[in-house]
């Protein structure tokens, strides 16, 4: 699945990383607690959460993960997006809630990868 | 890669937004060496997790990392009230972090645990009100 079709599937609008939207994307994580991100190393994956600060793109970017959907609507401010902007990540915004939404990339194929390594 | 080479940080206080900087640095430095992405993944976690630390209980600190052809070591030194109980502290789920601090996304009582799931080698000296010295190595080879 590429970050273009996650825009389409969650009907998202693109905040920043129109160059990334090609993208593949292996596997996805959905989570409010950042160390539960931490938890799971995955590759080239992307990060479903409802947490909105500049924690958010670093805890990302020591994963490697290259897009991060926000979801119920929430908005990235400019000093977030600058920081995804110079880490190559492509930021979405949804207005679906975080069950909905990554149900929806489930039900299209995109797993979680492997439960713990 | 044949010297050896040493960085050092100083995390400051209370300020969450800076918080992971340091860990950021290293992952990029780490990354124009030449590293294999999942060792660099590897000491960036468990750094990053460790720099949290500092940030949200004990006024952030100071950071030397040294790297080796053989691996990378990461001594995080702070002035902080110290750990009670060592092992309460790394059980997965257990924090004293406050609700400020969980409403933006930590204190899950993950820190620790993760520390040592990404390390290859940890070890945690703590004095009640002196302070906290955590050490990690990861293996290149």
């Amino acid at each position: 699945m590429k970050i273009k079709d996650i825009k389409k599937i969650l009907s998202a609008k693109l905040v920043i990383g129109e160059e990334w939207l090609e993208r593949e994307v292996h596997t996805a994580c959905g989570a409010d607690m950042m160390s539960d991100v931490l938890a799971f190393m995955k590759d080239q994956s992307v990060l479903l959460t409802g947490l909105c600060n500049p924690q958010v793109i670093r805890t990302a970017e020591m994963m490697d993960v290259i897009c991060i959907v926000f979801v119920r609507g929430k908005m990235p401010d400019e000093a977030m997006i600058q920081m995804a902007k110079e880490r190559e990540m492509a930021l979405l915004s949804t207005d679906h809630r975080m069950f909905s939404a990554c149900g929806r990339l489930y039900e299209k194929g995109l797993r979680g990868g492997a439960t713990n390594r | 890669m044949n010297d050896m080479i040493k960085m050092q940080y100083v995390v400051p206080a209370d300020d969450f937004t800076r918080a992971g900087e340091a860990s950021s640095s290293v992952k990029r430095k780490l990354k124009l060496m030449g590293v294999k992405p999942e060792i660099v993944r590897k000491v960036a976690i468990a750094m990053y997790e460790g720099e949290i630390n500092m940030v949200i209980h004990a006024s952030g600190g100071i950071i030397d990392v040294t790297v080796t052809p053989d691996m990378i070591e990461m001594v995080l030194k702070d002035r902080g009230p110290g750990i009670a109980d060592i092992d309460q502290a790394m059980r997965a789920g257990f924090s004293t972090a406050p609700d400020n601090i969980r409403a933006l996304g930590f204190g899950a009582g993950m820190g620790l645990p993760n520390m040592r799931k990404y390390a290859d080698e940890l070890s945690i000296e703590s004095e009640l009100g002196v302070g906290t010295t955590v050490k990690m190595k990861v293996n290149i080879v």
